[in-house]
């Protein structure tokens, strides 16, 4: 049987090197995402299908990934990239739903209130749009073996990859014991409040309390042993903002169990202020570390350093010292623009730092 | 050259920057669907040309699919390849259509033409002895040129390298690290092998691997095959040396680079170029290059821009007393060769 199925892949290998001849320099890919982006394998996209709004400022984006798609483990994350404006744009989202019969998947999405990418995916985006994908990825996961007993902390849209997790362990009978402490402003701001109080009702091993902070005050690691007595006890999944998250570790550390809390956290991008250019650069690949002066362009910084940086005219205008960008914000000499986004290709000869940067070099 | 004052090349520097930023910042959604839709008409007349082909023993079939071909050639090398490989689409963030991933279907491998054309020719632009598109080296082109009998002939072999323009730009960058003696003989063999390796895939699959799928038609693909690669190197030929050669535009001695100013750079990319009058279907046949000078002060803001900033451009140069060489494409033509022909001589104007 082996050999036969070896005998196929051989000849599809052949098939697929023929058809690289035929397209040099494009690859057979390129072709096959034109007559279907689904079908790409170098390019992973999703198609969204649905979007239900959650909330006011929330909705829930039914999204049917493209075949490279690897199957998600729930509370992980996925890197969604969405063109606005000619300009693509990538955000990190917690995947909402447990692994689909039907191969979809779901991000649950709040607009902030200065974010551009999340308002656009919650009030602009319609069915049939294409987005693009990374492949699902984080450690904020249930183990193999269900725990027999487990505490939910979260806040706000802190709640998307833990609603995966007790959709996994609803589909599994729901026989682990189960509490939920969620935080939101009102008890209309609960993203997937509905189905959170079905599931609560329906299955008597799970518990949800929910803090409507408008009312009763911002929810704090003190108020937890009230809330779950045997908190302690618990292995813990807490999602939320930063601050949130600092607070309920400081807690479990001081109680001597902080291996216990698993946490995730999205803090936004950060833009950096308009006082100071100039700051701390580190080239990822080389280790290298360097003090850049506002107005220095990276090249001459990377140069001082050591790093090997690659460069042409130093004019703007060859673009052959292109150099992505880790964290961090540049900006360019010659037009004052900012530019921030991991990932993002800058021209080092015509950047300088504005706060601290990394630099893949 | 100076007709500017310093304070004056100067203030045409504010100009065209002031130019520039307001193009950049303009671009949006529209932008982005022009150079998707045109990669996809490329890719649709490369299918259709070749999917008709395998029916070229049909008369009609072969001269449809071999248009269709060259067209697509011409569109991808020019409108598409030439500008993505200058950045002017990496404001999208899209990593298919990004200068640092593009690879193009003529022989010259992306990286080393990036080199050549981006940082010499685009830096030192008419600068005698830098920058080698000033006759690639094979060609005197400027009375500064010391003559050689050998020039008699040049009318002859520039319609040769018309014919192997790809062939010619593909060696073209090793022979000016060659000439700048600045790699390493290590280096230019590794050189030459990408060279090589890209030739052979191109060759491969215009002369052997398409043929091969046609059957019995495959003399015609074959044949197909190298017309649209000859009339593309050709079209490509005679539109570049539209854009620097013509008529009464400026070649610069090497120290006019010594300290020079942005305001400079901008006048002497002015002073250098040459636009062709035409309609939008010649400007996209060209990659833009018909707005040669527009394309020269702003090498990477995107092609479709250039038609729209063309007047604010021609004003200022109006404004600054700066000429601005623009011509139809036949005069255009006929000023290259008349230029060819009489640098083949010694002496000249």
């Amino acid at each position: 049987m082996t050999t036969g199925s070896g005998r196929w892949s051989d000849a599809g290998a052949m098939l697929g090197a023929a058809a690289r001849w035929l397209t040099t320099p494009l690859l057979p890919e390129d072709y096959l995402g034109w007559v279907n982006p689904l079908w790409s394998a170098a390019q992973l996209r999703g198609r969204v299908e649905a979007v239900r709004a959650e909330t006011a400022d929330s909705a829930t984006l039914l999204i049917r990934p493209g075949r490279a798609w690897a199957p998600h483990r729930p509370g992980q994350w996925v890197r969604v990239g969405v063109d606005i404006g000619g300009v693509r744009h990538w955000r990190t989202f917690s995947l909402s739903s447990p692994p689909r019969r039907d191969g979809r998947i779901t991000i649950t999405v709040k607009a902030g209130p200065d974010g551009f990418v999340s308002s656009h995916l919650v009030r602009r985006t319609r069915p049939d749009t294409l987005v693009h994908l990374g492949l699902p990825d984080g450690r904020f996961v249930l183990p193999a073996r269900l725990p027999r007993r487990a505490l939910f902390v979260t806040a706000g849209s802190g709640v998307t990859p833990v609603m995966a997790m007790l959709a996994q362990l609803a589909a599994a009978g729901m026989t682990s014991d189960v509490v939920l402490i969620h935080s939101a402003p009102t008890r209309d701001d609960v993203i997937f409040g509905t189905a959170l109080r079905a599931m609560a009702a329906r299955f008597p091993t799970m518990r949800l309390h929910e803090r409507h902070t408008r009312e009763h005050g911002r929810l704090k690691a003190a108020d937890i042993p009230e809330l779950c007595e045997d908190w302690a006890d618990r292995p813990t999944w807490a999602c939320g903002p930063p601050g949130f998250l600092a607070d309920l570790a400081e807690h479990w550390d001081t109680h001597g169990i902080g291996a216990a809390l698993r946490q995730e956290s999205f803090h936004p991008l950060r833009y950096a202020e308009d006082d100071g250019d100039g700051g701390r650069v580190r080239f990822t690949l080389s280790g290298k570390t360097a003090e850049a002066e506002g107005g220095t362009p990276l090249l001459e910084t990377g140069e001082a350093a050591g790093v090997l940086m690659p460069s042409g005219c130093r004019m703007g205008i060859c673009r052959s010292c292109l150099t992505p960008l880790g964290e961090g914000t540049v900006r360019d000499l010659r037009t004052g623009e900012l530019t921030s986004g991991e990932g993002k290709y800058i021209q080092t000869c015509i950047s300088t730092p504005v706060g601290p940067v990394e630099l893949r070099r | 050259m100076a007709t500017l004052t310093d304070a004056e090349a100067d203030e045409l520097a504010r100009e065209l920057d002031e130019l520039r930023r307001e193009v950049a910042g303009d671009l949006g959604e529209a932008d982005a669907k022009y150079i998707r839709r045109m990669i996809a008409v490329q890719r649709g007349l490369e299918a259709a040309g070749r999917v008709a082909l395998f029916g070229s023993s049909r008369r009609w079939l072969w001269w449809g699919g071999t248009a269709c071909l060259t067209v697509a050639k011409v569109l991808e090398n020019m409108e598409i390849g030439h500008n993505v490989m200058h950045g002017q689409w990496d404001w999208m963030g899209d990593p298919k259509i990004h200068s640092t991933t593009w690879e193009w279907d003529a022989a010259a491998p992306a990286y080393q033409w990036k080199h050549s054309h981006n940082v010499l020719h685009h830096t030192y632009t008419n600068v005698l002895g830098r920058d080698r598109d000033l006759g690639y080296g094979l060609i005197r082109m400027d009375p500064r040129q010391k003559w050689r009998p050998v020039y008699l002939l040049q009318p002859f072999y520039n319609l040769a390298l018309a014919a192997l323009f790809e062939y010619g730009t593909a060696w073209y960058d090793l022979a000016a690290q060659v000439e700048i003696g600045e790699s390493s003989e290590e280096e230019l063999r590794r050189q030459a092998g990408d060279i090589l390796r890209k030739v052979g895939r191109q060759v491969a699959k215009d002369y052997v691997m398409f043929p091969a799928l046609a059957g019995r038609n495959a003399p015609r693909v074959l044949l197909a095959n190298l017309t649209a690669n000859v009339l593309r190197s050709i079209w490509a030929h005679q539109v570049i040396f539209c854009g620097h050669f013509p008529g009464d535009v400026q070649v610069f001695e090497e120290e006019v680079l010594e300290g020079e100013t942005r305001g400079r750079w901008y006048q002497r990319q002015l002073l250098g170029s040459v636009n062709i009058e035409g309609g939008p279907l010649l400007h996209v046949m060209t990659g833009n290059l018909s707005h040669q000078i527009e394309h020269h002060l702003f090498p990477d803001l995107p092609s479709n821009r250039y038609v729209r900033i063309a007047p604010q451009v021609r004003e200022i140069c109006a404004r600054y007393g700066l000429p601005y060489h623009s011509g139809p494409l036949v005069r255009q033509v006929g000023r290259h060769w008349k230029r060819v022909v009489r640098m083949a001589f010694p002496g000249g104007r």
